[in-house]
């Protein structure tokens, strides 16, 4: 009998698990079998031993890590530049898209194009306008302070700019991106509730407060719990190329994703590198559970799982 | 009533001079680093980078349309990475997508948690990194600029919302004439989801041409560098380009003297035609771009 259901079972799913089956070995092997890699933070990893052969050594690449000052270094800026890319961004794009909202069809084209052109760029590519800005000896900044007769700056060299350019590069490429999602959340809000305000005799900014930005609430709000379940995930093309991977400015621009980087292709430390990415998938694992939990008491339609 | 009008030119004035501004500093930019590509090197040594140089000169892509090999190269590989990448990936983007739809699937619910919890935990940049090179073999090889991009969770969850909406009585009616599934996914579900393949295509093309981290990682083949890392080799040095046995042929048929070579506008020139082309395409495509995020309308 057991058997029997067992067998209908199978006959009804094969033909779509088939279907299934080439993204389902792919997630296999490009997910899953790394993710008992993560055994080698527990290791002290040797290339020529392999994962298996390599001995282990409990917790003392944590140990080691927690020691340094590094594992506060980048877990703050990792965590402080999300916090502040993210607030600049939703601010700067929301204001974008109600205004875009306000003027005609016509001229919207242009800005939206202008607004949007460095989403395509790649930080490489963005790595090249930022040199143009601050190279020390040709740079478009350095060259304006010295022919207003002003001393030089030695940006790529100096820790303290580094928040503020980087605030400001992950602004520009940033915002029209964001401000297009705000201002398609703003075309699908009913129209009826402006008229309805327009004969009441709203004016456009009472509009704005008390239509415009009620209605939009839900999507903000989703997009400000996923960015918190990321928080401890970095950009790591913004940091590794705008700064140029130049050590001189690590201490204000180091997040944890490029610090991964440097300690396994320069330094070669494999299971440090590997114990610093187990503690950002674990702690990034809890941010995005407790974020969709969030979410969910929040407004069950707009939880992720 | 004559005071409203003008308030509302005002508005609008103030609104556009905002945006006015908006564009030039987006805009900005992208001129500076076009003019430094086209600056005199001796204007760029005694003022640095202007918007307005002493002297304009092209000599930067006179070097490299007469010796294009290095940056075609890396066309070729960018396009062959983008092409077969973003076609495996629609495959796998597409099956994957419509299973999860089929809330009939006995193994939907198993599929859906095997699929999306690789979004929430992963083993990191080592164990992928000792995957690719160690298990699959793949450094430097062009499948390891294609593979590790090949399947997002994130797209399949769009595609999964899209294909959601296709009504089930169409999918019921064909197996009630004994249509095999596979059959169902072919001749009805691709070319009804043609929206959702063409905006998803569009964005995993993008994400290709854009890729430089695998490069980065993977490859040390001068054959298989991809435009991306043609520009992260660039940023520093242009030894790539100008130590290859072609250019210096080239440099000694053109009679100069490498002492002469604009360096500083050259690696901008790299830039501009790296980068370029593709900043006269995409844009055209922004809508389907913001489509992208609302077109499944996300709910897994």
């Amino acid at each position: 009998m057991k058997r029997k259901k067992a067998f209908r079972f199978f006959g009804r799913n094969i033909e779509l698990f088939t279907l299934s089956l080439p993204a389902v070995i792919y997630i296999f092997i490009m997910s899953y079998i790394p993710m008992f890699g993560v055994v080698i933070a527990f290791k002290n990893y040797r290339y020529d031993k392999g994962i298996l052969g390599s001995e282990w050594i409990g917790f003392k690449n944590f140990e080691f890590l927690f020691k340094t000052e590094t594992a506060l270094r980048i877990t703050r800026n990792t965590v402080l530049y999300n916090l502040g890319y993210m607030a600049l961004t939703t601010i700067a794009a929301l204001t974008v898209a109600i205004l875009l909202n306000e003027i005609a069809k016509k001229w919207l084209k242009v800005y939206q194009t202008a607004l949007i052109l460095p989403f395509f760029l790649s930080w490489v590519v963005m790595s090249y306008i930022t040199l143009a800005f601050l190279d020390h000896d040709n740079g478009f900044i350095n060259s304006w302070l010295a022919s207003a007769g002003m001393e030089k700056i030695q940006w790529y060299f100096e820790a303290k700019y580094w928040p503020y350019i980087l605030n400001i590069v992950h602004l520009w490429k940033a915002i029209g991106f964001s401000a297009m999602v705000y201002y398609a959340g703003i075309l699908g809000i009913d129209g009826e509730l402006y008229e309805a305000a327009r004969i009441d005799g709203a004016k456009r900014m009472q509009m704005v407060t008390n239509i415009t930005i009620p209605q939009l609430t839900p999507l903000i709000i989703i997009l400000l719990i996923l960015s918190i379940g990321n928080m401890f995930r970095g950009d790591f093309g913004l940091h590794y190329f705008i700064p140029n991977n130049n050590g001189m400015t690590f201490a204000t621009t180091d997040i944890i994703d490029t610090y991964i980087y440097r300690a396994l292709s320069e330094i070669a430390d494999v299971s440090m590198a590997s114990a610093v990415g187990l503690y950002q998938s674990f702690v990034g694992f809890v941010l995005v559970v407790v974020a969709n939990f969030t979410v969910r008491r929040f407004n069950e339609d707009n939880s992720l799982f | 009533m004559l005071a409203k009008p003008t308030q509302a030119v005002w508005s609008q004035l103030i609104i556009h001079a905002v945006f006015i501004l908006i564009t030039i500093v987006m805009l900005v930019p992208f001129a500076l680093v076009i003019i430094i590509s086209f600056s005199d090197e001796q204007s760029i040594l005694h003022n640095g980078f202007r918007l307005i140089p002493d002297q304009f000169s092209a000599k930067a892509y006179h070097y490299f349309l007469k010796t294009p090999d290095t940056i075609l190269r890396a066309y070729g590989v960018t396009i062959i990475v983008a092409v077969i990448g973003t076609c495996i990936s629609l495959i796998l983007t597409s099956t994957m997508g419509y299973v999860l739809s089929r809330k009939d699937y006995g193994l939907q619910r198993a599929t859906s948690f095997y699929v999306f919890f690789t979004m929430l935990f992963n083993g990191g940049l080592v164990p992928f990194y000792i995957l690719v090179t160690q298990i699959l073999h793949l450094k430097n090889s062009i499948w390891a600029l294609i593979i590790p991009g090949l399947l997002s969770p994130f797209y399949v969850l769009i595609m999964k919302g899209f294909m959601s909406k296709i009504p089930t009585e169409i999918i019921e009616s064909a197996k009630v004439e004994g249509a095999r599934e596979w059959r169902i996914y072919m001749k009805m579900i691709l070319p009804l989801s043609k929206p959702a393949l063409a905006t998803l295509g569009l964005f995993i093309l993008f994400n290709y041409w854009n890729e430089w981290f695998n490069a980065l990682l993977f490859i040390n083949n001068e054959q298989l560098v991809p435009l991306q890392l043609l520009l992260v080799r660039t940023m520093n040095t242009l030894d790539f380009i100008t130590s290859r046995p072609e250019f210096a042929t080239a440099m000694v048929s053109l009679n100069v003297d490498m002492g002469d070579f604009p360096k500083t506008s050259a690696k901008f020139a790299v830039a501009v035609l790296s980068a370029g082309p593709m900043l006269l395409v995409f844009p055209f495509f922004q809508r389907f771009f913001v489509k992208g995020l609302t077109i499944g309308a996300i709910k897994g």
